[in-house]
C-alpha cells in the first residue's frame, strides 16, 4: 500500500491529533511537565533580570564616570576651546564638555566653601579644561593616551583604577549569570526529559507495538515532540506571566521604598519581548529536546 | 518467504547458545507449527524473523529481506510485510478496537478513506463486527485475541507469525482462534504459529517444525508427539 498525498496529509493530521490526545490523556503528568518548565523558567528568569538591572546601573555609573582633559596653560580660551574638535574626534569619546578655569574655580570654591584656606584662590591657579565622556569605560587607559597626544593637551585625569572596577564587576556579574543560566538551563532540559521519561515509560509497551506494526522512528518520535513542544509553548507562557507579576511586584516595592532614591529598575514593558522570545525559546527547546531525549531508548528494538 | 540456513544465534550478555545450525524453509500459502519446550530456542527464532536480533552465524532471509545485513532504517519496511500475533495481545489500551486496528494502516500511510473501507471489513472477518467502539479492556481474552488478528492482517501482510496466540484463552477459544487462522491461511497467507500445546497442533493436519535445544529435532507433517518430546 503505497503512500498517498491524502495519505500523507492524513498522517500528519493523525500525528497532531496524537500529540495532543496524549496531553490530554496524560493530564497529570502534563501538568507536572508544564509546572518544572514555569519553575525552571521563572527561576532563570528572575536571575536573568536580576543580571540585566545590575548590568544597566554599572552602565549608568560607567556612564557618569568621566576624565578630565586639562589645556596647556598657554593656550588662550579660545584656543582652548578650538581643540573641541580634535578631542571629540579621539576614538571611544563620546562627547566633551568644555569648562573655563573661572567656571572650574567657582566649582571648587562651591565644594570648599567652609575652609578658610581656599578663600582666596584666584581662577589663574585653574586650567581651561574638558571633560571627557566615553563610549567604553574599559579602554580609558588607551583613550587616555590619545587624548594626552593631542596638541594643547597638558595633562588628562582618569580614574583608572574605578573603571577597572566597574569592568571587574561587570565580567564577573556577567560570568556568574552566564553559568548560572547555563546550569539551569541544563537542569530544565534534565528534569523536562526525566518528566517526558516518566510518561513514556508507562507508555514504553506502545511504543514495543508500534515499531512490531512496521511504525518508522520519526512516526512514533513526532507525537511526542508535539506534545513536548505544546507543553514546553505553554509553560513557557505561564512563566512569562507569572515572571511579569513577580518582578512587576518586586520593582514596585523597591520604587516605593528608601532604595528607590539610589537605585532606578528598568521597566518590565521594556524587558518583555526579549524576555519572551527567550522563554518561547527555551520552552521549545527544552519541551522538543526533553520529547526526543525521552524516547531514545525505546526506539532501540 | 522465509529462509533459515544453518543459523545460529548466541547471546552476547549471557553467552547463551539459543539457535544451533537451523535450516528450514517456509513457503508462500504454507501453515507451519513452530513447536518446542521452554528454552528450546522458539522465542528466538521470532525475534529473528522480525529483526529484533541478528543472527550469530548464517543466513536469514523473511520476504525477500536479507536480516543479517538490513540496516536499522529499514525494519519498519520488513515488518509491514508481518503480521505479528501476541500472546498477551498486546494492544493499545487507551484505543478502541476500531483504531487499534486502524492504527496499523496508519503506520503505513493509509488515507482515511482506505482505513474506513478496509477495517470493517477485517474485523468482520474475525468475528468483531458491532465492537467497534470497545476499549481492549471490555473485551473477552479471546476477543482481544481477535483484535490482535485483525491488526496483523489489516495491511495484507504476506507472513503471519503468531507466538503462542492461545497462551491465555481457553481450550474451545483456543480451537476457534486457530480455526480463525486456517481461515485466514486458506484466504492465501502463509502463517506460522509458535506453540507448545500438543492438543492443538495434533487436530490440525499441518506441517510441525520441533525445536528443542536450540535444533530442529524433526520437520514433517506428522505431528507433535510422535517425536516424544516431554516439557
Amino acid at each position: 500500500m503505497g503512500i498517498t498525498v491524502m495519505g500523507f496529509m492524513n498522517k500528519i493530521g493523525y500525528l497532531f491529533k496524537e500529540g495532543f490526545r496524549s496531553i490530554a490523556i496524560h493530564g497529570f503528568m502534563s501538568f507536572a511537565s508544564v509546572t518544572i518548565i514555569i519553575a525552571c523558567l521563572v527561576i532563570m528568569g528572575s536571575f536573568s533580570l536580576l543580571a540585566v538591572n545590575i548590568d544597566a546601573v554599572i552602565d549608568k555609573l560607567e556612564s557618569e564616570n568621566e576624565m578630565l582633559a586639562f589645556v596647556d596653560e598657554t593656550y588662550t580660551q579660545n584656543q582652548a576651546m578650538a581643540l573641541e574638535g580634535e578631542l571629540t574626534a579621539v576614538p571611544n569619546v563620546s562627547k566633551v564638555k568644555f569648562i573655563t578655569r573661572e567656571e572650574a574655580m567657582s566649582e571648587f570654591a562651591k565644594d570648599y566653601e567652609n575652609n578658610s584656606l581656599f578663600n582666596e584662590i584666584e581662577a589663574s591657579v585653574f586650567r581651561d579644561r574638558y571633560v571627557i565622556y566615553l563610549d567604553d569605560i574599559s579602554l580609558m587607559a588607551d583613550t587616555k593616551v590619545q587624548l594626552e597626544q593631542v596638541k594643547g593637551i597638558a595633562d588628562v585625569s582618569a580614574q583608572l583604577d574605578i573603571s577597572k572596577g566597574f569592568v571587574t564587576t561587570r565580567n564577573i556579574v556577567g560570568a556568574v549569570s552566564l553559568v548560572l543560566i547555563v546550569i539551569l538551563f541544563v537542569v530544565s532540559v534534565f528534569i523536562m526529559s526525566n518528566t517526558v521519561k516518566l510518561t513514556t515509560f508507562g507508555r514504553r509497551e506502545e511504543i514495543a507495538i508500534m515499531k512490531m506494526v512496521g511504525a518508522t522512528n520519526s512516526f512514533i518520535r513526532t507525537p511526542f515532540i508535539i506534545e513536548g513542544l505544546t507543553l514546553g509553548v505553554i509553560g513557557s507562557g505561564l512563566a512569562l506571566a507569572l515572571e511579569w507579576g513577580i518582578y512587576t511586584l518586586i520593582t514596585d516595592k523597591i520604587m516605593t521604598s528608601i532604595a528607590g532614591s539610589y537605585v532606578s529598575v528598568l521597566s518590565f514593558n521594556t524587558l518583555a519581548l526579549p524576555l519572551a522570545l527567550v522563554y518561547m525559546g527555551v520552552g521549545i527547546v527544552v519541551g522538543a529536546f526533553g520529547g526526543t531525549i525521552a524516547i531514545r531508548n525505546y526506539l532501540k528494538v | 518467504m522465509v529462509l533459515m540456513n544453518n543459523v545460529s544465534m548466541v547471546y552476547e550478555n549471557s553467552g547463551m547458545v539459543a539457535a544451533n545450525g537451523l535450516d528450514f524453509e517456509i513457503n508462500e500459502g504454507e501453515f507451519v507449527f513452530l513447536v518446542g519446550p521452554s528454552g528450546s530456542g522458539k522465542t528466538t527464532i521470532i525475534k529473528l524473523l522480525t529483526g529484533e536480533v541478528t543472527a550469530t552465524d548464517g543466513e536469514v532471509y523473511v520476504n525477500n529481506f536479507d536480516l543479517r545485513s538490513i540496516k536499522a532504517r529499514k525494519l519498519p519496511m520488513l515488518r509491514r510485510t508481518l503480521g505479528v500475533i501476541f500472546q498477551d495481545f498486546r494492544l493499545i489500551e487507551d484505543k478502541s478496537v476500531y483504531e487499534n486496528v486502524a492504527f496499523a494502516m496508519r503506520v503505513v500511510g493509509a488515507s482515511n478513506k482506505e482505513i474506513a473501507k478496509r477495517v470493517p471489513y477485517v474485523l468482520e472477518l474475525v468475528g468483531l463486527e458491532g465492537r467497534e467502539k470497545r476499549l481492549p479492556q471490555e473485551l473477552s481474552g479471546g476477543e482481544q485475541q481477535r483484535v490482535a488478528i485483525a491488526r496483523a492482517i489489516v495491511n495484507s501482510p504476506s507472513l503471519i507469525i503468531a507466538d503462542e496466540p492461545t497462551g491465555n484463552l481457553d481450550p474451545v477459544k483456543s480451537l476457534e482462534l486457530m480455526l480463525l487462522l486456517e481461515k485466514i491461511n486458506e484466504l492465501g497467507t502463509t502463517v506460522l504459529v509458535v506453540t507448545h500445546e500438543k492438543e492443538l497442533v495434533n487436530s490440525f493436519s499441518k506441517r510441525v517444525i520441533a525445536l528443542n535445544q536450540g535444533s530442529i529435532i524433526s520437520d514433517g507433517m506428522d505431528g507433535y508427539y510422535s517425536y516424544g518430546i516431554h516439557e
